[in-house]
């Protein structure tokens, strides 16, 4: 049933990136119950527009949970309190009338806030250029039917696949570590047949390129896996670890 | 200026191979002396730019997300076509040709099509050969399923996560073409002027998002990736970003804009729920080959569906369409929609929805069985709508998906500027007046991986390029301009926002320009958009400054080209004196009110020529010729 509710909002404003912030408290009047929390957004820059205020700088684009742009914390939790939800998937109806809602970006050593609740996820790119790829040149590839994958391989590849580069499971740890990330990748490269040649490269470089970005180690706190609005499971660290104490003692890539 | 399609002669399914073996080599030493800018990372930029770095070709790439890998290509949810025929149900490179062909309501290119089709195959390779996690079956083998317009089964797919998974793959790919420095990639950053010397394309001028700087940008050729403009009609089921700004600055600096009107309705979207809503949700066509549409047969039945017995519900495409049933293609049942819903069958709290029914598909096959297969789809309309449509069915209403049009391109893939190429949906190619399901990701990578990497070569190799520097007088000129527009943006401080703006022109070519047309309609669109295009200029309200992360200012610019754009789609529909797939004149109908084609006078491409914002565009028109698929009056029956 839709209804309206009212809700207070304790917002993070930030310049940019070398300002300090603070929390501003703004007032969400007659919010529907069917909006998404980023149209509850939407309708509070439209009246801080027209009041001559800058509205909050946030990202999104999709609103289907795919892309991995948007994200907040809110009240402790990165993308909200929906389990396996992005925050533009969040629904105004698992709010009640009256909550007081602080609102904040995502927070960690490697990401620099742009402006307000936008941050810099770009070291996640700088992760995967260490090694989150298969090396095939276009046109080289043999007949896709020539190399039959278990489809139990597959769909395990897959899950991990799923990781959208949002960046919530580095908001979510103490540490800040990137492990769920990496482990996502890795699985899901190192799974598969065609990713086995470069499975070791690719684990050590991924790790090391980790700490040198600023991010922490993984010291099984399992935030990450409990904030993902992918479910993407902490199993895969635990793959990660073992392919890299492997690596490490074996491979001839050090 | 005699536009040339430069289509290869010889047999059709001779032309691309001897195209290749025509077209000039560039000598592998002198790659690495081109610079090629590639705007766009969806599954044609981010392709193209990997494909060419791999060649030798120095690449830079931009995009407006903070990471290619967000670009719009991630939200594809159903598939992706090849004529692999895996299924062994029948299907070849020339049943993939001749359906592409029929889908688009015969307004597409033959020769572009079946080269196409004969690529599909490759890019299924390729992606495999990433590590894309397409779907198998327990043999280990791909599986593979069926989607609209098509009988047999082609479609390759990743749970329903289909673009996200190959836009990974092409995002993969980039990454490594950045870490061996051969792409050098500008995240965070807005094309705004595309630069022409000596009647070349030498380079983009770009806003740097974060900063608000003006960066220039040279180049030996450049590659517009850019996406559609579906965002016209502000809801569609685009992300928020999609723009027209990259093609339509182009076409102001030139390039021919082929067949705007040519506009996508997909039949099934979450339908919408109030005025405040800011896109709208696809439930990809996959669901169709399971779910079963239906409305009440009485008008203004409001039982809940549970309480509606079979022999008073009307599954209104099988009764209609016998052999295609729920897989009509998309103009074909988005149109059926409206027209139950108009005439007071639609159902739900705004009368504007029909049911899409999976009781029969879960008694048949088991819950478990639709569960794997559209498990995400079914959470993802939960989610939405907080019902669960294990237990009720879901209820759709056609939204704007997609644009076939877009700016007129040669075999080449190139412009009608010398240097510009446009790829993916930003093109006009391929799909004709309507793209059939699973189709635009194939275009989009065939264009990029196994197109482009040839044609830039062939003209790269004949041209004359004098070096150019950013300081030349062109660059000069456009960034004057950008600061200027930006400016004024800022410097109107009216009372209305950007996006009640761009809402109030998407009602208006919703209402006028969107699943049905007339020339009364369309005639009084025009006048209403070029009236809040004044308003627009003098009463809107930008926050914020310039030398800043301002989304209002990005909005706003993006906003005032579809102010300008969405008139030449009013032109275009006016002009073209027939129905064809997605553009539906109701003049122009059947007695049983299907589009009716005019072969004889319609048989062409319509590609506009920029002459000044009030003045009339020129129409210039690429004749069709079909020496390999015979004209028939589509029927689905
Ligand atoms: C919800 C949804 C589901 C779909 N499902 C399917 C499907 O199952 N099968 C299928 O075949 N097709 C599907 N489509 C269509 C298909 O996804 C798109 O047509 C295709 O992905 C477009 O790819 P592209 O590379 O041309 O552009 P996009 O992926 O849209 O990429 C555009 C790129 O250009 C950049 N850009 C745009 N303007 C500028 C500028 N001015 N400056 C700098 N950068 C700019 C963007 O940042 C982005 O990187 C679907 C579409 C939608 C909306
Ligand atoms: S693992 Fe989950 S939380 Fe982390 S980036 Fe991927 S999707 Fe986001
Ligand atoms: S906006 Fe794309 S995941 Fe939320």
């Amino acid at each position: 049933m839709t209804k309206n509710i009212n809700l207070t909002l304790k917002v993070w404003r930030q310049k940019n990136s070398s300002a300090a912030g603070n929390f501003e408290r703004l007032e969400a009047k007659d919010i529907s119950t069917d909006m998404s929390f980023l149209e509850m957004l939407d309708i509070i820059n439209e009246k801080l527009t027209l009041e001559g205020k800058e509205p909050i700088a946030f990202d999104h684009d999709c609103r289907e949970g795919i892309c991995g742009q948007c994200g907040s914390v809110i009240n402790g939790r990165p993308h909200g309190p929906e389990k396996g939800t992005t925050l533009c998937q969040l629904h105004m109806r698992h709010f009640a009338d009256g909550d007081e809602l602080v609102i904040e970006p995502f927070r960690a050593r490697a990401f620099k806030v742009v402006k307000d609740l936008a941050v810099d996820r770009s070291p996640l790119d700088q992760l995967i250029q260490a090694g989150g790829y298969i090396s095939a040149n276009t046109g080289a590839a043999p007949d896709a039917n020539a190399l039959p994958i278990s489809k139990e391989t597959a769909e395990m590849a897959f899950d991990a696949a799923a990781c959208i580069g949002c960046g919530a499971c580095i908001a979510a740890c103490p540490n800040a570590s990137a492990m769920l990330f990496i482990g996502a990748k890795v699985s899901h490269l190192n799974l598969l047949p065609q990713g086995k040649s470069e499975a070791d490269k690719r684990t050590l470089g991924m790790v090391r390129k980790m700490d040198t970005l600023g991010f922490g180690n993984c010291t099984n706190e399992r935030e990450c896996e409990a904030e993902c609005p992918k479910e993407i499971s902490i199993t895969n660290i635990a793959r990660l670890n073992r392919g890299f104490i492997k690596a490490s003692l074996f491979s001839s890539e050090k | 200026m005699k536009l040339d399609a430069k289509i290869p002669g010889g047999p059709i399914a001779e032309k691309w191979d001897r195209h290749r073996f025509e077209l000039k080599l560039v000598n592998p030493a002198n790659k690495r002396k081109f610079n090629i800018i590639v705007v766009g990372t969806g599954l044609a930029g981010g392709s193209a730019a990997a494909s060419l770095a791999e060649l030798g070709y120095y690449v830079k790439s931009f995009c407006i997300q903070d990471t290619p890998r967000r670009a719009h290509s991630i939200a594809a949810q159903g598939g992706i076509n090849a004529a692999k025929n895996y299924a062994n149900d029948g299907d070849s490179i020339w049943r993939l040709f001749y359906d592409t062909v029929k889908g688009g309501d015969f307004r597409a290119r033959e020769a572009n099509v079946y080269r196409l089709a004969q690529i599909s195959n490759n890019i299924i390779d390729q992606c495999v050969a990433q590590g894309v996690p397409f779907a198998r079956d327990y043999g280990g083998l791909l599986a593979n399923r069926s989607f609209g317009g098509a009988q047999v089964s082609r479609t390759f797919y990743a749970r329903g996560q289909t673009g996200q998974q190959l836009l990974l793959g092409a995002y993969s790919a980039l990454n490594r073409q950045i870490a061996e420095g051969r792409v050098e990639m500008f995240p965070r950053r807005e094309m705004l002027d595309l630069v022409i010397v000596d009647g070349k394309a030498r380079g983009i001028v770009a806003r740097n998002l974060i900063t608000g700087e003006s960066e220039r940008h040279v180049a030996d050729a450049v590659v517009l990736c850019t996406g559609g403009y579906g965002n016209v009609y502000f809801l569609s089921t685009n992300a928020m970003a999609c723009n027209v700004t990259a093609t339509h600055r182009a076409y102001k600096r030139g390039a021919y804009f082929g067949n705007p009107c040519f506009t996508q309705i997909h039949p099934t979207c979450i339908p919408v729920h109030g005025d405040t809503q800011s896109k709208l949700t696809l439930m990809s066509e996959s669901l169709r080959n399971d779910g079963r549409v239906w409305v009440p047969k009485q008008k203004g039945d409001t039982r809940a569906p549970s309480q509606i017995p079979e022999d008073e519900r009307d599954y209104y495409l099988e009764r209609k369409y016998p052999s295609f049933g729920n897989l009509v293609p998309r103009d074909v049942a988005s149109r059926n929609a409206k027209d139950q819903c108009d005439a007071g069958k639609g159902v739900g709290e705004t009368g504007l929805a029909v049911y899409l029914d999976f009781a029969d598909a879960i008694k048949r096959d088991g819950q478990d069985v639709i569960e794997q297969k559209y498990g995400n789809l079914f959470q993802m309309y939960e989610k939405i709508t907080a019902q669960n449509p294990y237990e009720t069915p879901m209820m759709i209403y056609p939204a704007v998906h997609y644009t076939m049009g877009g700016l007129w391109v040669d075999y080449n893939l190139m412009s009608t500027i010398d240097g510009l190429f446009v790829l993916g949906e930003a093109n006009f190619s391929d799909h004709g007046a309507n793209r059939l399901g699973a189709s635009a990701l194939m275009q989009g990578l065939a264009d990029g991986y196994f197109v482009l990497p040839y044609t830039i070569g062939g003209y790269l190799t004949g041209t004359d390029l004098q070096p150019v520097s950013t300081s030349h007088a062109a660059f000069e000129a456009s960034e004057q301009l950008i600061t200027a527009q930006v400016d004024k943006l800022l410097s109107i401080q009216g009372k209305r926002t950007v996006d009640d703006f761009h809402r109030t022109l998407g009602l208006i070519m919703w209402d006028y320009c969107g699943m049905s047309r007339n020339d009364e309609g369309l005639n009084k669109a025009r006048q209403k958009i070029q009236e809040l295009r004044g308003e627009f200029w003098e009463n809107v309200l930008v926050p914020g400054q310039g030398s800043d992360f301002n989304q209002s200012l990005e909005r706003a610019g993006r906003v005032a080209d579809f102010l300008e754009f969405a008139e030449l789609m009013i032109i275009d529909a006016l002009e073209r004196r027939e129905s064809c797939g997605g553009h539906f004149n109701e003049a122009f109908q059947t007695q049983e009110n299907e589009a009716l084609r005019d072969d004889d006078n319609c048989s062409y491409v319509s590609a506009w020529e920029y002459q000044g914002i009030d003045a009339e565009p020129v129409l210039h028109k690429e004749p069709l010729e079909f020496e390999n698929v015979k004209l028939a009056q589509r029927s689905y029956k």
